[in-house]
């Protein structure tokens, strides 16, 4: 007999870990910035990084997004979202910035 | 009679404001005119007050139509929103080609202040409370029945996206009553838009408007996308979806991701006009450039949010005339699927003369060309369709050619306009506006005319005339010709737009001649109401109530017309496209099924009129700077959404029984019912029963 509680153990299991790694990536990238010890590209590089890091930790254990097939649909979704916000923000920088360079 | 009446309470509001005053002080045309539009509104209403009154129908209103959380329901008030809507906008499109034509080295019948307001608020009335409310009736009532659904993901949110969108279209006929509408045109360009040029109220109206129907649009986007994604019955896999549900999905997409744009463009600029803020002022650090690129960035995907559900509809009605699957469905997927992602990168179009270099000019031009392919993919689609197909030439059909060929015409002149050098040549002046009404009455127009025409025998179980139907057909398109080719003719001539005085006495056979197709389409929307109220005087000759009159490919015509409130008695189980086609071939269409079962429906809600009352109420506050009733009606609408998740009880169960009963009574009439062919679709033997040929 497997435990019916078994499911509900997995679940919190994720939970606690997903918690300890947000907590973990939130508290190396606050530590970089309060000690520094890297130039301010490297350092400005190390946060992007810990911050993409910090999204794909809330996908996959709080939002349950993985590669499992059940959840391939939740994943183009939101690659696509990923695709439609990157041409916008992208697009905009660069229209902006460029009216910018020609007004100075 | 000048200065504020009484500023605590009533704002800024003026006796003057009041259009009857106006005209009464000073009895000119334009000011009569002015208040013949507000008497229409006030009469209108009042009449309409009147006669529910008289016929005693508020209550049936209110427990059968404003409260109800019925997709199809809601789709309906959304069309009679969208006619109500396009009936003004009409009317003051006609006013403004009589303007021009009679403005000849002459003032012509009204003040270029009043010409300001007709080309803003038929603007803003044809894409945020005619096309948006049209087309999203259109998906409200279809979508779910065509995916084997019981209703859409959220019935709530989607009432109160209703009502949002109807409070906001309250406050624009609002504005002619009281006050006046903004000059700065449909997309309301600051600094022009901002408290230094324009401190009227006007633009208030403009933001406030604006800003609800977006919130209620990006709500029924995510509505929309998640009941394609959670809401198919069994079977229906993406890939065998009716085209109609996947420009659905591209649309809702579209409106989740581009709608905020615009919402956070008109509470900037609301910041800007209440708060101080300086955001696109001319000096303290404003830059206009903001909300050009902000505007665009919603103003483009929303022309292909207008367009894909057309395309959808054209897919849908091209396919049942010809009796023919649809050509090349998944080259029809993968069009619709890039034209969605390409919205999102050609927007700087709409600003190519705003002054950045001519690289980034010439990328955003090479995208503009490149979306005409997708949109060339399915046109070819369409006709190969056709092709060897028993075609027959309902209205919808006449609609979907009229839209082949006119729609070419519109992108040949798009490709022109994407030329930035061309663009120099001819922005800003009719060309343009000749352009993007040839692809929108095409475009959005005739596509959602050909799905009323397509799909009214199913909401209401009885066809619409044919006759009158061509002769409205008639007049759209001999409309259109007639009233916009002459304007490309201008525009390249030179002719700036929204003009409302001219010098140039060559313009004028140009202008007659628009000024006469004006009129035509404003016969073509007479001709559409007398069809209504012909067809519902005949309506017992016409009968559909088997529920397939075109002989349908869909799960929609599997149905009795009207459906049921929870649309199918046992939800359909689908093995490929085309399922009630198919099944009709098969001879398991109408198989009864072994056993009916309780329906769990939502409860109907009056939080939906309320928070469209209470919205409406808070923007003309803040129109007016009533800020007490500001404050009042904020805290209503929070308060109401509060209140509303302490109820739990917001299901009711429909008995397996009844379900038996209304569905035998359907079957009983289905099989009294005589099966016609297709030649005969047209006439009164026509039951709703399709012959299947063998």
């Amino acid at each position: 007999m497997s435990d019916p509680n078994q499911g509900e153990k997995d679940d919190v299991r994720g939970y606690v870990a997903g918690y300890a790694l947000a907590l973990a990536l939130t508290c190396a990238a606050f530590a970089v910035v309060r000690w520094p010890s890297f130039n301010r590209i490297t350092t400005l590089a190390i946060v992007f990084t810990l911050g993409f890091a910090q999204a794909i930790v809330h996908f996959r254990y709080f939002l349950h997004i993985t590669l499992a097939k059940s959840a391939r649909d939740d994943l183009w979704l939101i690659l696509f979202s990923v695709l439609i916000i990157v041409l916008m923000v992208s697009g905009s920088l660069v229209i902006l910035m460029n009216l910018r360079a020609r007004m100075m | 009679m000048n200065g504020a009446i009484s500023p605590t309470i009533l704002g800024r509001l003026e006796w003057l404001s009041l259009p009857f005053v106006r005209a009464w002080q000073n009895p000119t045309p334009d000011e009569l005119i002015g208040a013949g539009a507000a008497t229409i509104v006030v009469v209108g209403m009042a009449g309409t007050i009147a006669l529910i009154t008289a016929l005693g129908k508020w209550r049936y209103l209110w427990r059968d139509w404003f409260t109800s959380v019925d997709h199809k329901k809601i789709g309906i008030m959304y069309v009679v929103l969208a006619f109500v809507m396009m009936s003004r906008a009409v009317v003051e499109g006609v006013l403004m080609r009589m303007q021009q034509a009679t403005a000849i080295n002459a003032p012509g019948i009204v003040e270029p202040d009043h010409f300001a307001q007709l080309f803003s608020t038929h603007g803003s009335i044809m894409i945020f409370f005619m096309a948006m409310p049209f087309l999203t009736g259109m998906i409200n009532y279809v979508m779910p029945l065509q995916i084997g659904s019981r209703d859409v993901a959220f019935p709530l949110l989607n009432s109160i996206s209703l009502w949002l969108t109807g409070g906001a279209a309250g406050l624009m006929m609002v504005s002619l009553v009281i006050g006046q509408f903004s000059t700065g045109g449909w997309s309301g360009y600051p600094p022009y838009t901002e408290l230094e040029f324009s401190p009227d109220v006007g633009p208030d109206y403009w933001i406030w408007a604006v800003t609800l129907g977006s919130i209620g649009s990006t709500l029924s986007g995510l509505n929309f996308a998640v009941t394609i994604y959670k809401m198919r019955c069994a079977g229906m896999t993406m890939m065998r979806m009716p085209l109609f549900c996947w420009t659905t999905l591209c649309t809702s997409i579209l409106m989740i991701f581009a709608m905020p744009p615009l919402t956070v463009a008109t509470a900037m600029l609301a910041l800007d006009r209440y708060l101080g803020f300086h955001f696109f002022t001319n000096d303290l650090g404003g830059n206009m450039m903001n909300y050009a690129n902000l505007f665009w960035l919603f103003g483009h995907p929303e022309v292909y949010i207008l367009i894909l559900p057309a395309f959808g509809v054209y897919s849908e009605v091209v396919s049942t005339f010809s009796s023919k699957e649809l050509y090349g469905y998944r080259s029809m997927v993968i069009a619709t699927m890039s034209i969605a992602v390409m919205s999102f990168t050609v927007w700087l179009h709409h600003f190519f003369t705003m002054g950045q270099s001519a690289s980034i000019n010439a990328a955003f031009g090479i995208a503009t060309m490149a979306i005409g392919v997708p949109t060339g993919v399915k046109i070819y689609d369409w006709i190969w369709t056709m092709f060897m197909g028993q075609v027959r030439f309902t209205v919808p059909m006449l609609y979907s050619l009229a839209f082949m060929m006119t729609f070419v015409l519109g992108g040949l002149t798009g490709i022109i306009l994407a030329f930035p050098p061309l663009d120099y040549l001819v922005h800003n002046t009719l060309f343009l506006v000749a352009h993007f009404h040839n692809m929108l009455i095409p475009g959005l127009l005739y596509g959602m005319l050909a799905g009323y025409h397509y799909w009214f025998p199913k909401a209401f179980g009885f066809r619409l005339n044919e006759k009158w139907g061509q002769l409205a057909f008639g007049c759209w398109v001999v409309g259109f010709y007639l009233a916009f080719m002459p304007l490309y003719v201008l525009g390249a001539a030179g002719m700036a737009r929204r003009t409302a005085e001219i010098f140039e006495p060559a313009f004028r056979p140009w202008l007659y001649v628009a000024g006469i197709g004006a009129l035509i389409l404003l016969a073509a929307l007479v001709a559409l109401f007398v069809q209504l109220w012909v067809s519902i005087r005949e309506r017992e000759a016409n009968r559909v109530d088997a529920g397939d009159p075109w002989d349908g490919r869909g799960l929609e015509w599997s149905i009795a017309g009207p459906p049921p409130e929870y649309n199918f008695a046992v939800l359909p189980t689908v093995s490929g496209g085309d399922p009630f086609y198919t099944s009709k071939r098969n001879g398991d269409a109408y198989l009864p099924p072994e056993r009916y079962e309780n329906i769990e429906v939502p409860k109907n809600s009056v939080v939906g009129p309320l928070l469209g009352v209470f919205s409406a109420a808070t923007g003309f506050a803040l129109v007016w700077h009533m800020w007490w009733l500001a404050i009042l009606g904020m805290l209503a609408i929070i308060i109401t959404v509060i209140a509303r998740s302490f109820i739990r009880d917001t299901h009711r169960i429909v008995s397996a029984t009844e379900v038996e009963r209304v569905d035998l009574a359907w079957r009983d009439k289905l099989f009294a019912s005589r099966s016609i062919s297709r030649e005969m679709e047209t006439t009164s033997a026509n039951q709703g029963f399709a012959e299947v040929a063998a």
